[in-house]
């Protein structure tokens, strides 16, 4: 192993299909015009000098190391700016260019410190490089100006910044504009007193950077530096995985020092990311090592018992034998699983077959129950398939991106990058979200064209008004329909949508969107050629959340915007494998690949390869096993990597549940909320000490590779074999390729996916029928994957949900995350992430603060008729009157002691955007808030008493 | 016949007391019952005798100059009012030697009409290049401006016509007409004179150019220090703009053209074309690589004919007089005129506008006169401040791009600065350093840093350390700004430095042998 640097190859690749051949260096070589002479020459293994070039981003042509020579032409042309043309001949060598080359080298050392052997770049610093390939040997100069004083800027928590390095060369401004879009890095000044400049002037952490590292990345010196590398010194090899944050699935290499991560670098070839990154995946990897992490297995007979720690046989044997005995009290049916869209595929898949065949029922879920089971549900439905339609890099060719209840810029940051970087080259914008999200005019050069700021709940409105002048304005793509779908069902729809009811003038009143204004929105979606959705759970947590999605589907069917690049549905996953903890059937009534466990042909498949007697009765939803604990009929839970007590709505009822349980098994990598309902606490392993794989957002498999050893001993996989051996059933598995090779015998759609394939291609997009097949980026391309290949229309009432706005309950409150902290926090919150996001916070209007007496930072209390909970206030213009707005992602802050029961009538996803409030000025925690404390504290004392004693 | 006087409104002549004159003569005028006509028109271009005040007379217009406002109560007791004689009086100005000699074609009516009268300018043969423009196929004008030779006259030289004709071979919904009136090089003034003293002609240029490559949008992208240029500019437009003559259907035609003029914001690199479009387009004015050549993809990605204001303004005689006209004057591959500024220290600074093949020792002796200080002229740094110094054994060279080029020197914009024999020229070389350090938008590494590191060295070399070091490090430098520079800022900073050791060593500190070195 060898930290193999990535080839740079200077600039960007050329899209062009049509090739010419030219002569560098009298080595002939063909390239698609648009390519810079230097890529071309990179291509046949000619390095030409290069400082200012990197191929993430445009050519500059500044640093003017990279200048030849063209037989016939004038001067000396950068070989990164002067693309091939047919019959050049270049010459990149001779006395005169490398004089030209020495002179600018000499000039950049006159400014630089000879601080090479002390210097953190030191061996990876392309000044260096370059000063040797030039040759340069003395400078001569005897400067009076430099930047030799400049101070350093050590504001970022991760990386720092010194001036006096810098060599202008502009690669990280470029980044931040052209690879992340934020534009906070500027160059100020002129001339010999230009330097980089963060906002204007600030410090980076004053400034509007969002610590993605494209800068850092991109610098070729040691200017920008992970402090990572500055405190531990240069990696020695890199292995990739794929980062364990959001849907986006960014490809990585972990660049290590034994088995030490000195930092995680964006892989260049990553199909999902293509080398970029956030402030999450390429810097907060610190929790994996934080002191924090819980590395012993645990048991305790009751929750007001000190922890003991034991031996790994100990605890298995002992959460094994209690599983056992509660069947034996309860019933078969008495226990069951959660199990998460964190793990990889493999542990999903064998913590379902350990459910379904070990503990003899189907009483497993997952935590996409609460974020994207109406996904699963609608798009099955209308589609086929429980999936998104695209590829990524599909937004590159959408006209019109419709973006409903998702926040790309925070949530999914790398592809926000990806659409914003389109919306730049003039793709046009309807942004529908109840608040204003970055992108409607917080992004440089991005603006809505249409905002429709719709009341929280009243989605299914909205979109059956767009529906509707899709139809009566008779905007349809009528050949796609004709063609592509059910017409008995789309001819209901038409008739169903095309009601008055639907109209925006009838549909304003409810939604509060003008309807103008969502009619030019209609028009321009339907009629702005490619026309691309991507939605988050905005849309699927809502009581109507499963209409919602059909909603969707119908319009992108009845405008013909499926079945190509640049159009499409697209669900954007919160947590990295929500898409494959789906796949892998963890939902009660689904067996991996979607198919019901009623399923006659199904079922005896499973049966016979598990071996097994398997219930064909769907088992329990996760709410449904709160309401049996309560009920005494659900007493054993197996839950792992997913923090229930935090993450569920009405947190006070997921509380009562779980105290009324006799066995809580946890397996996760910190004590985490739920583990403080436990009996039995197994420690997991991190991302970076497990192997597997994730399937992110658009489908697309990619493996996750061990980079160090577990901390506590095993893998997630081998714990739950260890424990299905305990229970009686048997597993053998030695490496998680064995379980995906299995998953692909039995599953049609990952019939032709396997770990070889995985590691030749980088990644696989399921559907992957075959051997020979290289997966699936845009699905439903011929026909749709129903059984008659025909696109289902469905009807979509509205129903107003009951949770609304009452005299008690004035104010909506709806709830979203945030770029620099992820879901419930656990992995985020012991890192320097704080720095950005260090409590959560409740927005709110001026107007509705106004009436309150509220002012900024001031306690409030927010109180529903599930409970009360107190956070500081922010006063903003981005949440409209009527309706406040907080993020979740720390415990204390219990935004889901508020939410309600209310959940989708399909799918019971629960009902978290829309929880009627009110909001009071306060100077104290709640009374939850109290006793959450109290109890918290009082779980921390029996686990340092348990761990203390061993 | 109504009495009709003219006091030049060009910021030169206001600079040495115009307007003061023009309100004295108003006012003795009104005093002594006299009714005139007092006509702003512009200069003339012979700025030593600024301000020169004319007077219709039945011969023709005289001239009395340079007046003061102490001078006014006696033009009035001599009667100049109709020709009468005074110490100031020049004679018929069209027969003063310096105007006499000259070939103004572009300067035709400057300093004659009063520049924001659209009748005047009509009077006296405006708008027939865009009448007979208007009548022609878009093809046919680009040919006409082709086969006339006119070359860039910002100092690149490059043929007008091939630009246009890129531009007018490019498919574009949209294309633009940029006038760079960024007009920063020391000691040059004919654009400033042109869009102060005739900004009709720029306006009929340029609606000429929209027309024949497709463009429907120009601007002028004007400096910042032109406040009376950007009052006259405005005031033309406006009155264009109400004749028909800009907007939409120019003169019946159907055609459209439309004019604004956009203020830079004080920095000299935005006269380099491509910087100029970064700051027309509202970002920093810094220098793009090329190619894309902004004839293909220019201001906002669209193809653009960028062009100097005297290149402009040289194609409304073109049009109206035929290619051949226009090619009839000059010498080898340059033809037609060209507008030289004597400045510096020099006897008759002004304009001269000559066809090229007269040589710089005429230019500087016939017309200017020798030095102001009658000290002998040491050497003439003709282009700008990036033009190479010209030592006396050079001043034979005719002022044609082709010979000067072969001398390692430029004509440019046609700018000529003169320095008598007191002048330092390692001071001058370190001054050519300094510019181009306080100016050099910092994007190319060889200018951004060289630039400070040769006034450094120069510094040194001034104070006579380390020569043997110091001098082939300057030359070292010079070759790496030369040649890996970005744009010309970098890439001729050179000529002046150079040219002041090469031909200068002794204010080096060097003998010449060692100034070979």
């Amino acid at each position: 192993m060898s930290i193999n640097k990535q080839q740079d190859f200077g600039t960007p690749a050329s899209a062009a299909t049509q090739l010419v051949t030219l002569e560098i260096d009298g080595f002939k070589v063909t390239a698609p015009v648009g390519t810079s002479i230097m890529r071309a020459a990179a291509s046949i293994g000619i390095d030409i000098p290069k400082l200012c070039a990197t191929d993430s981003i445009e050519p500059f042509g500044s640093c003017r190391l990279c200048v030849v020579q063209i037989e016939g032409g004038r001067g000396m042309p950068a070989s990164c700016t002067t693309p091939v043309a047919e019959g050049l001949k270049v010459v990149t060598q001779n006395k005169s260019l490398a004089d030209v080359r020495r002179g600018v080298m000499e000039l950049y050392i006159s400014d630089h410190p000879l601080d090479c052997l002390t210097c953190s770049a030191n061996g990876d610093c392309e000044l260096q490089d370059m000063a040797g390939a030039v040759g340069l040997r003395e400078v001569r100069y005897n400067p009076i100006e430099t930047h030799l004083d400049a101070v350093k800027d050590e504001s970022n928590p991760y990386f720092s910044f010194d001036p006096s390095k810098c060599i202008v060369c502009s690669r990280c401004v470029r980044a931040c504009e052209e690879t992340q879009g934020t534009f906070a890095l500027t160059i100020d000044g002129r001339g010999f007193d230009s330097k980089v400049s963060p906002s204007q002037n600030e410090a980076f952490m004053d400034s509007e950077c969002v610590s993605c590292g494209a800068c850092v990345q991109a610098c070729p010196t040691a200017t920008l530096m992970e402090k990572s590398v500055i405190d531990h010194g240069q990696p020695e090899h890199a292995i990739i995985t794929t980062c364990a944050y959001c849907g986006v699935g960014c490809s990585f290499r972990a660049e290590m020092k034994g088995e030490q991560v000195i930092r995680m670098v964006p892989n260049k070839d990553g199909q999902a990311n293509h080398g970029h990154s956030c402030v999450k995946g390429r810097f907060a990897f610190g929790y994996a090592t934080h002191k924090d992490r819980m590395t012993k297995p645990m048991i305790r007979a009751s929750i007001k018992d000190a922890w003991q720690e034991v031996s790994w046989e100990v605890a298995i044997n002992h959460a094994a034998s209690e599983l056992k005995r509660i069947q034996a009290k309860y019933g078969k049916d008495a226990i069951g699983g959660i199990t998460s869209s964190r793990c990889t595929n493999e542990e999903v898949y064998i913590m379902q077959k350990l459910i379904r065949a070990g503990f003899g029922n189907n009483n497993v879920d997952t935590c996409a129950r609460v974020c994207h089971s109406p996904t699963g549900y609608g798009l099955k439905q209308t589609f086929g398939e429980s999936s998104g339609t695209q590829d990524f890099d599909s937004v590159m060719k959408a006209d019109v991106i419709m973006v409903i209840g998702a926040n790309p810029t925070d949530g999914h940051p790398v592809f926000g990058s990806q659409m914003k970087k389109r919306l730049r080259q003039g793709a046009k914008l309807i942004v529908i979200d109840p608040r204003e999200i970055d992108l409607v005019r917080n992004s440089p050069h991005v603006q809505a064209n249409h905002h429709l700021k719709l009341r929280p709940g009243t989605n299914v409105a909205l979109i059956n008004a767009i529906g509707h002048v899709i139809i009566t304005e008779k905007l349809m793509d009528e050949a796609f329909v004709k063609e592509r779908c059910d017409i008995a069902s789309f001819a209901k729809w038409e008739t169903f949508i095309a009601q008055e009811h639907n109209s925006p003038e009838a549909t304003e009143s409810v939604t509060g969107v003008p309807a103008t204004e969502l009619r030019a929105a209609a028009r321009l979606y339907a009629t702005g050629n490619n026309g691309a959705i991507y939605y988050g759970l905005g849309v699927t947590e809502h009581s109507q959340g499963s209409t919602m999605v059909i909603g969707i589907a119908n319009i992108a069917m009845a405008t013909g915007n499926l079945g190509r690049d640049g159009v499409g549905v697209n669900p954007l996953r919160g947590q990295n494998n929500v898409q494959g903890s789906c796949d892998m059937g963890s939902f009660p009534h689904e067996f991996p690949g979607y198919r019901h466990v009623s399923d006659p042909a199904t079922h005896k498949l499973f049966e016979a390869a598990w071996q097994a007697e398997l219930s064909d009765e769907p088992g329990l939803r996760i709410p449904n096993m709160f309401d049996a604990a309560m009920d005494k009929n659900f007493m054993g839970l197996y839950c792992e990597g997913e923090d229930i007590a935090q993450s569920d709505p009405d947190i006070q009822h997921v509380h009562a549940a779980l105290r009324s349980m006799e066995c809580v098994i946890v397996q996760d990598i910190f004590l985490n909320e739920t583990a403080k309902f436990a009996h039995v606490f197994l420690p997991g392993s991190s991302f970076l000490e497990k192997s597997g794989t994730f399937t992110n957002a658009e489908r697309r498999i990619s493996p996750v590779r061990k980079v160090m050893t577990p901390l506590a001993g095993y893998q997630d996989w081998e714990v739950t074999q260890l424990l299905s051996n305990a229970m009686g059933y048997p597993m053998n598995y030695s490496h998680p390729s064995e379980i995906m090779d299995e998953i692909a015998s039995l599953t049609p759609t990952f019939a032709g996916v396997s770990y070889d394939k995985i590691d030749e291609l980088g990644s696989i997009q399921w559907p992957c029928y075959d051997e020979d097949s290289v997966g699936t980026p845009i699905m439903h391309e011929d026909s749709f994957m129903r059984d008659n290949g025909k696109g289902l229309f469905m009807l979509t009432e509205y129903v107003p949900t009951i949770e609304r706005s009452s005299r008690k309950f004035p104010l909506l409150l709806t709830t979203g995350r945030i770029l620099s902290q992820y879901n419930v926090g656990a992995q985020t919150r012991r890192t320097e992430n704080n720095a950005w996001h260090a409590e959560d916070r409740l927005e709110i209007h001026p107007h509705d603060a106004e009436d309150r007496g509220v002012k900024m930072d001031d306690w409030v209390g927010i109180k529903s008729r599930a409970g009360e909970t107190v956070l500081r206030a922010t006063i903003t213009e981005r949440v409209q009157p009527g309706v406040v707005y907080t993020t979740f992602h720390f415990p204390e802050s219990g935004a889901n002691v508020i939410t309600t029961d209310n959940s989708d009538w399909a799918t019971n996803c629960p009902e978290y955007k829309v929880t009627a409030v009110q909001i009071s000025k306060v100077n104290q925690p709640s009374e939850w808030q109290e006793k959450y404390r109290a109890f918290s504290e009082t779980q921390l004392d029996l686990l340092e008493q348990g761990t203390s004693n061993s | 016949m109504s009495i009709t006087i003219y006091v030049p409104c060009d910021s030169s002549a206001i600079s040495l007391g115009a307007d003061r004159v023009a309100i004295a003569i108003a006012k003795e005028a009104e005093k002594r019952n006299i009714t005139i006509q007092l006509i702003r028109n512009s200069s003339r271009g012979m700025f030593w005798l600024e301000p020169l005040v004319e007077v219709a007379t039945a011969e023709g217009r005289v001239a009395y100059g340079p007046v003061q406002v102490g001078d006014v109560t006696s033009l009035f007791d001599a009667d100049f009012v109709q020709g009468g004689a005074h110490p100031l009086f020049l004679g018929l100005t069209e027969e003063l030697d310096y105007l006499k000699k000259q070939q103004r074609l572009t300067f035709a009516r400057c300093g004659i009409t009063d520049p924001v009268n659209l009748d005047d300018y009509i009077a006296h043969e405006g708008y027939r290049g865009l009448s007979n423009a208007l009548k022609m196929s878009q093809a046919d004008i680009v040919k006409a401006v082709t086969d006339s030779g006119l070359r860039g006259r910002g100092g690149a030289a490059f043929p007008t016509g091939i630009k246009w004709n890129t531009v007018l071979g490019t498919p574009s919904e949209q294309k633009y007409i940029i006038c760079n009136a960024d007009e920063g090089d020391s000691g040059t003034f004919s654009d400033r004179m042109t869009m102060e003293g005739d900004p009709f002609v720029l306006i009929e240029g340029m609606t000429i150019a929209g027309i024949a490559v497709g463009a429907n949008q120009g601007y002028i992208y004007l400096r910042v220090e032109y406040p009376h240029a950007h009052k006259a500019l405005n005031t033309a437009i406006e009155k264009a703009y109400q004749a028909g003559y800009l907007g939409d259907n120019i003169q019946g035609s159907g055609k459209t053209f439309n004019l604004e003029v956009r203020l830079g914001a004080g920095a000299y690199i935005c006269g380099e074309e491509t910087s100029l479009m970064e700051s027309l387009e509202g970002k920093r004015g810094l220098v793009r690589f090329k190619p894309p050549l902004p004839a293909i993809s220019g201001l906002f990605g669209k193809p653009t004919v960028v062009n100097n204001v005297i290149s402009l303004a040289s194609v409304p005689i073109i049009l109206d007089k035929g290619g051949d006209y226009y090619r009839d004057f000059g010498m080898g591959r340059s033809r037609g005129t060209l507008p030289l500024q004597l400045a510096g220290n020099i006897k008759h600074a002004g304009l001269v506008e000559l066809a090229f093949g007269m040589t710089l020792r005429e230019l500087l002796y016939d017309f200017g006169g020798g030095t102001a200080s009658g000290r002998p002229i040491k050497a003439v740094q003709v282009g700008g401040p990036l033009g190479a110094y010209l030592p006396e054994s050079q001043f034979d060279t005719p002022l044609d791009y082709e010979a000067f080029a072969a001398n390692w020197t430029v004509l440019g914009h046609g700018g000529v600065v003169v320095f008598d024999d007191t002048a330092n020229m390692a001071e001058m070389a370190r001054y050519n350093m300094e510019f181009c350090a306080i100016e050099s938008c910092g994007k190319c590494t060889p200018c951004r840093i060289g630039s400070t590191r040769g006034y450094e060295v120069l510094d040194d070399i001034i104070a006579g350390r380390e020569l043997s070091k110091n001098v082939p490090l300057l030359r070292d430098l010079c070759n790496t700004l030369l040649n890996g520079s970005l744009c010309a800022l970098g890439g001729m900073t050179p000529y002046p430095v150079l040219s002041a050791l090469n031909n200068f060593p002794e204010d080096f500190g060097i003998d010449e042998k060692a100034g070979a070195a």
